[in-house]
Parts: structure tokens; C-alpha cells; sequence
């Protein structure tokens, strides 16, 4: 495996005649955190969702340059279902489904066809072991995910995420929603998997992305102004324009 | 001198607030009445018509002295006949259920069907063409339904069966059409009030389109769905129009599918002005009646019961 997870050349992405990225180029480390920071409406989300794929279901997007995943390139006879078996993806808000807890960690595992009840039971344990929320629902794991607090669901949509052994996890800003306590719970997570995984982080909070990312990407009106290690980008950044925005100046 | 300034402000704000609180009650209390003597409006009549139709519908049983049981169960209706008089209303029964039911085995498949067509499948083309059609064709009197049957599907039966062409099936089948823009059209509202974020944390774990219906999707909108199918049930089981145009009307239990059959509401629309009022005949017509009325209100049980088991 190389150094990278991904290889993103020149990447445009047109909503209708609107352009939200213009020729981002990037290179995303193997089991590294990286942060996207930028301001609303920059194109952070939508750098993330090209990277499983996802924006493709919007209507009228239209895309043009390479990504590359594992040397593959994913923007050319690439199964977008197969990918995302390999790329997990916790959103903003968290969003389990209407089902039990052991329904919706199993999931993304069930789509797969695995059926034997011993290795599900298996993989659930150690998903919710591994989203460090075990212990708080070990006793109720046939109850519904909805009845859960926020901050534990977005734990169960991780454990969700992570089930189908991915090897790269997106988060769009997957703290958002929660409280200081649950934020925190998920950053020190996020600090424990990038052990085991590629984490790709979208966050408003600079805090956020100097606490837990190796390296940080700044987005502005859909260019990639400036990507470098964190602790550059929060100390020395090269561009007046990254500095203007981590200082507060804007955004 | 902020102080001062802040404080006249807020005491002229205050003036103002305390002003408008005057009408705002007059109109408040103004409102309640209006809404409330709707309210009150309605729990009335439906009392009313409750009462009247149960008063009505038990003369039968008590003035004249029908037996419930046989009234339920017997097959042979001739209420005014010169000789024998006989009140088995079962044959109704039988056909008003299966038309029902028969209609919502139609129905509710190709319903639920188009449904996931307009609202996940074809989403553009779907709501903006298929969706105003299928308005369109709820609104449609049900004797329009009535009359295609009766042009179309009539002479179809009757070309490929034995029988004369009047039958459940053709009942069955008119009624299907009916209530299908009903099911559809409520389901595609069902289907539509999904999250869309609980389909993308499908897609995101690697679902196909398929797999997010079939194991998100429609587990989640069920209990809507099973409200659609059986307030199209509802809407099938009080029709009277179309049904009475295309099934025949025996008062004999229908053998076989493309026999002819009756049901309650085509009994009471064809006798009622054949009867005089106060007769034994007349009476058992109310009586009939009095079942719609029941099977109404348990339908609305249903609905009511599945719809308080709503997940999502
Ligand atoms: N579904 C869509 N259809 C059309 N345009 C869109 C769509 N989603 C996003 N855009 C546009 O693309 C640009 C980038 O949006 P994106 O959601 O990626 O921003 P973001 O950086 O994630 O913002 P935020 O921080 O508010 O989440 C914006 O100008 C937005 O208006
Ligand atoms: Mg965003």
C-alpha cells in the first residue's frame, strides 16, 4: 500500500453552471487525520462527498480530473457501492435508522450478505467497542437508536460506519450537533482510530482541527488555498489569505 | 446617558406591547369561537348521523322482529317478496369484503409500486408529471370509473369467461382502478417524508438503490403505507356508483370470480326508492346501512392504530 490514501488531481466540480471546486489537487495520507477547514460554502462538503462518491446523486453535477484511491482511479469504472464499502462516511447531523442499535451497526454488514448471527454478534461488540460506546448500551443493543442522545448516536453512526471495516473514515463536521462533553468524547475517538484508519475531517472549529489533525487543507470559494502540516498551518501559514481566516479576520 | 436613553425606549416599547395586547386578545377570543363552533359543528352531525343511522338500522331487529343472526348469515333475500320473507344479508356482506379486499390486493402493490417509482426512481420526471396525473385522477367521479367498466372491462369478461360479462372481477377490478391513485398518491407522501439523510447514511455504507428502498426506505414508511392501503380500502368498501354499473347485482352468493355478485351499498342505492318508508324492507336497507357505518368506524380504528405506531 502507498503512502497516500488518496491522489486527488485536478478536480472541477460544476453544480449546473455553478462551479464549487476548481483544480484541487491534494494528497491525502495513509492513516493520518487531515482536516478541511474554510468557510461556509467553500466546497468543503462537497470535497468530501466527491471522495465516496456521494455527490454524484445529486442531479446535474458534473465532474472532470482524477481521484485517485489506492492508486485507482474512482472516477472511471470504479463501483461507487464498492467504494463505500471502503470509505466510511459520518454526517453532520447524526442519522441512524429507525431500527435497533444491533440493526443499525450490522447494516452496511447485512448489504454485504453476511448472515452467520455469531459473527454479526461479533461485529457489533467490537464496533461499538471500537466508537467507545460499549458500555453504554451494551444492556439495550435491541432497543431503537433513535432514543439515544445525540451525542451517542453520532458515536453509533461511527460504530455503523466502522462495522463494514472500512479503510478511510469522512466526517463532515461530525461534532457540529453535540455538546462539549460528547465533542470531546468524539475527538479523543477520532485521535484513537487514526491508528487503524485514514480520517478526513470537515470542521468549523480551528480549535477542532489544531487538536486533532496531522495536516489541514484551507478551503476559500472552491480553491485549495493552502495544505501543509497543522502545526504550519496554525503557526506559519504561507498564504495571507489562510492567515486572514485562522486569525478571525473573516469567515 | 446610555442609561436613560435605554430605559425611555424600553418603557415606550412596553407602552406599545401593552397596546397591541388589547386587540390581540379581542382577536384571540374572536378566533376560538369561530374554530371552536366548527369543532363543535361537526362532533354534532357526526353524532347525529351516528345516532339517527343506529336508530334506524336496529327498527329492523326490533320492530319487526329480525333475528340478527339470521340477517347475518343467510343467504336468501327477498324482503318484500308476496310469500316467504327472507333477510339473509350475508350475500352483501360477502360481496362488499371482497370487492374490498380483492381491490386492495390490486391496489396496494401497484400503488405502493408507482409510488417508489415517482418519488425514488424517477424523481424529476415523477413529481412533475406523474404526481399532478395521479391528482387528477382521484378527483375523478367514481362514475366515470363506472362507466369504462362497464365499456371496457364488461365485454372483456365476458369475451374470456363463461358468465355474462357483470361480475366481482369487474367490480373487483373497477374499484382496483379507482382507489389506486388514492393508495399511490398517499404513499408517494409517505415515501417523500423519509429524511433524506437516513437514505445517504444508506448509500454511504455501500447500499445500492434497491437495497436502501427495500431495507430503509420501506420499513420505515410501512405504517404510512398500511394507512394508504386501508383508507383506499375505506374508500372501496363505501362505493356504491361504479360497483352498482359493473357487478351485476344478483342477490345470490357469487360461485366463482366472474360470477355476479352485490354488495352493501349497490343493495341500498338500487331498493331505497322502491321501498316505502317504515316497512319491514325499508328497515332492513337502514340496517345495511348501520354495517357501513360500523365498518367505517373500524376502519378508522385501524387507521388510527397503525398510524400511532409511526416510527419515524
Ligand atoms: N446540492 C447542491 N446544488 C447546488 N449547489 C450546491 C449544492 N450543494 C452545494 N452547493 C453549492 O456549492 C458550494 C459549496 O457548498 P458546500 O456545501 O460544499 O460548502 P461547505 O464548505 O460544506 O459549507 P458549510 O461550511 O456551510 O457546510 C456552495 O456555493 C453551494 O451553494
Ligand atoms: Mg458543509
Amino acid at each position: 500500500m502507498g503512502n497516500y490514501s488518496y491522489e486527488v488531481e485536478n478536480l472541477n466540480l460544476w453544480y449546473g453552471d455553478n462551479q464549487a471546486l476548481f483544480e484541487v489537487s491534494m494528497k491525502i495520507p495513509y492513516r493520518e487525520v487531515t482536516a478541511i477547514i474554510g468557510p461556509s460554502g467553500c466546497g468543503k462538503s462537497t470535497f468530501l462527498k466527491m471522495l465516496n462518491r456521494m455527490v454524484e446523486m445529486i442531479p446535474k453535477v458534473r465532474v472532470s480530473g482524477t481521484i485517485k484511491y489506492n492508486g485507482n482511479n474512482i472516477l472511471e469504472n470504479y463501483r461507487a457501492e464498492e467504494l463505500r464499502t471502503n470509505v466510511g462516511m459520518v454526517f453532520q447531523h447524526p442519522n441512524p435508522f429507525p431500527k435497533s442499535i444491533y440493526e443499525n451497526v450490522i447494516y452496511g454488514v447485512r448489504i454485504q450478505g453476511i448472515r452467520n448471527k455469531k459473527k454479526l454478534d461479533e461485529i457489533v461488540e467490537k464496533s461499538l467497542k471500537q466508537a467507545a460506546i460499549w458500555d453504554e448500551v451494551k444492556d439495550r443493543l435491541h432497543t431503537s437508536a433513535t432514543g439515544l442522545s445525540g451525542g451517542q448516536q453520532q458515536r453509533i453512526c461511527i460504530a455503523r460506519a466502522l462495522a463494514v471495516e472500512p479503510d478511510v473514515i469522512l466526517m463532515d463536521e461530525p461534532t457540529s450537533a453535540l455538546d462539549p462533553i460528547s465533542t470531546l468524547k468524539v475527538e479523543e475517538l477520532i485521535h484513537d482510530l487514526k491508528d487503524k484508519y485514514t480520517i478526513v475531517v470537515v470542521t468549523h472549529n480551528m480549535q477542532q482541527a489544531s487538536r486533532i489533525s496531522d495536516q489541514t487543507a484551507f478551503f476559500l470559494n472552491g480553491d485549495l488555498v493552502e495544505f501543509d502540516k497543522t502545526d504550519k498551518i496554525f503557526s506559519n501559514p504561507m498564504d495571507k489569505r489562510t492567515e486572514d481566516y485562522i486569525s478571525g479576520k473573516f469567515g | 446617558m446610555s442609561n436613560s436613553n435605554y430605559s425611555s425606549t424600553s418603557s415606550s416599547t412596553h407602552r406599545l406591547i401593552k397596546n397591541k395586547n388589547g386587540s390581540v386578545k379581542r382577536n384571540e377570543l374572536r378566533g376560538k369561537v369561530v374554530v371552536y363552533s366548527c369543532a363543535v359543528l361537526i362532533i354534532i352531525a357526526t353524532i347525529a348521523i351516528t345516532l339517527f343511522l343506529t336508530i334506524k338500522g336496529l327498527q329492523s331487529f326490533i320492530v319487526n322482529g329480525v333475528n340478527v343472526g339470521e340477517f347475518l348469515t343467510g343467504l336468501t333475500w327477498s324482503p318484500s317478496g308476496e310469500g316467504d320473507v327472507a333477510y339473509g344479508a350475508f350475500p352483501f356482506i360477502f360481496g362488499s369484503f371482497s370487492v374490498t379486499f380483492l381491490a386492495a390486493l390490486f391496489a396496494a402493490p401497484l400503488g405502493i409500486g408507482s409510488a417508489i417509482f415517482m418519488t425514488e426512481i424517477a424523481k424529476t420526471w415523477g413529481q412533475k408529471v406523474l404526481q399532478p396525473v395521479i391528482e387528477i385522477l382521484v378527483g375523478i367521479p367514481s362514475v366515470v370509473y363506472g362507466l369504462i367498466g362497464l365499456t371496457v372491462i364488461v365485454p372483456l369478461i365476458r369475451e374470456h369467461s363463461s358468465g355474462i360479462g357483470f361480475s366481482l372481477l369487474a367490480g373487483m377490478i373497477v374499484v382496483g382502478v379507482m382507489i389506486l391513485p388514492t393508495v399511490t398518491s398517499i404513499s408517494a407522501d409517505a415515501l417523500k417524508s423519509i429524511p433524506q439523510d437516513i437514505k445517504d447514511a444508506s448509500y454511504g455504507l455501500g447500499a445500492t438503490r434497491w437495497q436502501t428502498i427495500y431495507k430503509v426506505i420501506l420499513p420505515a414508511a410501512m405504517p404510512s403505507l398500511a394507512t394508504a392501503v386501508v383508507l383506499g380500502m375505506a374508500r372501496a368498501f363505501g362505493e356504491a356508483l361504479a360497483v352498482q354499473m359493473v357487478i351485476g347485482n344478483s342477490k345470490a352468493l357469487p360461485e366463482s370470480i366472474t360470477d355476479q355478485a352485490a354488495t352493501l351499498t349497490s343493495i341500498i342505492t338500487l331498493s331505497m326508492g322502491h321501498t316505502t318508508y317504515g316497512s319491514l324492507h325499508n328497515n332492513l336497507l337502514w340496517s345495511l346501512g348501520l354495517i357501513l357505518l360500523v365498518m367505517s368506524y373500524v376502519f378508522i380504528i385501524i387507521i388510527r392504530f397503525i398510524s400511532s405506531r409511526r416510527k419515524v
